[in-house]
């Protein structure tokens, strides 16, 4: 079966947006995806016929949103392959699925002295949360970098590992240089030195493989607006004795169990580190954009996008004095390149005045364009929907681009 | 020497004869080319300006409470900016450049383009600007 991408463009109702009389090309997914029409009626829908609070009213509207919210749950527990739905956290989005993990997880397992890794290919939001933890706990912060291609440097990941090493943080898929790592490996070779794992997953839930138990991760964390859903909810998946063994990281209500003057106990799992009135809308959002995935085979979609991705780079490479960063073994979605002579601004300005959307910059990235040794770049970066069009469109913008420059 | 104000409607004139976006860019492109590179002694630390995405390096002098500058950037559309801004405040009393209500980027459409891209420096620029005028009013330049 393939896909029938006519019909994907035609349940986006964005992609048929003019821009300065252009049509929209849109090639910043990695930033955030758009949304197909099913995921905007599911959020009308919530809001048209059944808006009230979750878990605690006894109405009628109160508990169809309270299904549909917890239905959600069991959404994404199946579409990541989660042994219980428990284990789902709601939370805002990737980066505070992360912060989480490195607040709660660093107050019950990171003493002074131990050793925290991530990546130098990690976005800020997978590095920075470990370096305060750090700090606070006065632990060692440590960085595996990537090799020229853009692969992870795995043999000093091996020397690095040791018995004070409490966790390993690192992204299967990097937003910067679309390196697709090797989780397994990499969960296998932390686990054997005995330290916990943490996948941040915002760029590859959508384009990948992402079943959990498969992968053996401790921690998950993905963003609802990268995978085709609502912004403002994200994903903790955490294996229960994990999320069992480490304190709330928020309070408030809906997170306790009892409260008095003396001690308060928590709610089990997951409300408990899910304080306060949750985004209701958000998960319902969000489990309509992975039911519109699941109603396609997902094998399709990977073969797909790899073919787009590679066609991308060929193209890209037929210009003159054009850089790829993007050459690990196994790459997906992303497409990062500089043209000599021309700045990244300066490029993706002129993209946008002929309607073609990428992101140019460092892309939170820093410290991978130290390495690379550049200040930032042009990145595009693909989606279920981007077709062949979408790429020889973005050739013959750079082509105009260049002319307008100079070069 | 025509007035700040004099010198904006001449620019939002020039770019009432480009209807098109492209031209609109390839004007800011030529004077970004035009600008003359500034010498590498004045670019230092101190003179950079720091967008997101581009970097500026500005030189100011002030002198009898007169105002002047230098610009540059790494970047051609950064570097037209920064030519404009030039244009309109160098060589202008500190007094008027402090007063001075600047337009032109809402009168051209520059802005919808632009002002969400605080990324650019520009924004950064003209307050740099602003703030070295004041100082030169105030006779602490």
């Amino acid at each position: 079966m393939t896909l029938n991408i006519n019909k994907i463009r035609d349940d986006f109702p964005i992609l048929k947006t003019l821009i300065n009389s252009n049509p929209l090309v849109y090639l910043d997914n990695a930033a955030t995806t758009q949304k197909p029409q099913s995921v905007i009626d599911a959020i009308t829908d919530y809001y048209t016929r059944y808006n009230s609070n979750v878990h605690r009213g006894a109405h009628h509207l109160s508990n169809l949103a309270t299904d549909a919210h917890e239905n959600a749950r069991k959404t994404v527990q199946k579409y990541i392959n989660a042994e219980y739905d428990h284990e789902i956290v709601f939370t805002s989005g990737t980066t505070e699925s992360i912060n989480l993990v490195a607040f709660s997880f660093g107050e019950a397992f990171v003493n002074p002295g131990d050793e925290i890794i991530v990546t130098e290919m990690d976005h800020h939001s997978n590095f920075v949360p470990w370096q305060m933890l750090c700090d606070r706990k006065r632990a060692r912060f440590r960085v595996v970098p990537f090799n020229e291609n853009g692969d992870i440097r795995l043999d000093i990941l091996e020397e690095m590992l040791n018995e004070k090493t409490r966790l390993v943080a690192f992204n299967h898929v990097s937003n910067s240089l679309g390196t697709v790592n090797p989780a397994r490996e990499i969960i296998k070779m932390a686990h054997d030195a005995g330290a916990a794992v943490l996948v941040d997953a915002a760029q590859s839930i959508q384009h990948i493989e992402h079943d959990v138990q498969a992968l053996d991760a401790d921690f998950y964390a993905f963003s609802g607006h990268k995978i085709y859903g609502p912004t403002g909810i994200g994903v903790l998946y955490g294996k229960e004795k994990w999320l069992d063994a480490i304190p709330p990281y928020k309070s408030g209500g809906e997170m306790i169990d009892l409260v008095s003057i003396e001690k308060t106990t928590y709610n089990k799992l997951p409300f408990k580190f899910e304080a306060g009135t949750p985004n209701i809308v958000g998960p319902i959002g969000m489990a309509a954009a992975i039911d519109y995935i699941n109603a396609l085979n997902f094998s399709d979609i990977m073969t797909y996008e790899d073919k787009i991705l590679e066609y991308g780079r060929k193209r890209l490479l037929e210009i003159d004095g054009l850089t790829i960063y993007s050459n690990a073994k196994r790459r997906a979605s992303i497409l990062p390149f500089n043209i000599a002579g021309i700045h990244h601004f300066d490029l993706g300005t002129l993209l946008d005045s002929h309607g073609i959307a990428v992101r140019t910059g460092h892309h939170c990235t820093q410290p991978i364009m130290t390495a690379l040794g550049i200040e930032g770049n042009v990145r595009a970066s693909l989606a279920i929907y981007n077709t062949k069009e979408d790429i020889d469109a973005l050739i013959e913008g750079i082509y105009k681009a260049m002319k307008l420059l100079g070069r | 020497m025509a007035s700040i104000q004099e010198i904006q409607a001449e620019i939002v004139k020039n770019f009432s004869y480009l209807p098109q976006w492209d031209e609109r860019y390839a004007y800011l492109i030529e004077l970004g080319q035009k600008l003359e590179s500034m010498p590498n002694e004045y670019r230092t630390e101190e003179n950079i300006i720091r967008g997101c995405q581009s970097l500026v390096w500005l030189y100011r002098e002030c002198c009898d409470g007169i105002v002047s500058f230098q610009a540059d950037s790494n970047s051609l559309i950064v570097k037209g900016l920064a030519a404009l801004m030039t244009q309109i405040f160098s060589e202008q009393p500190a007094e008027e450049v402090l007063k001075a209500d600047l337009t032109l980027f809402e009168q051209t459409g520059l802005n919808k383009h632009l002002s969400a891209q605080r990324a650019n420096g520009l924004m950064a620029m003209i307050d740099e600007i602003k703030a070295f005028a004041g100082k030169c009013a105030a006779g602490e330049a």
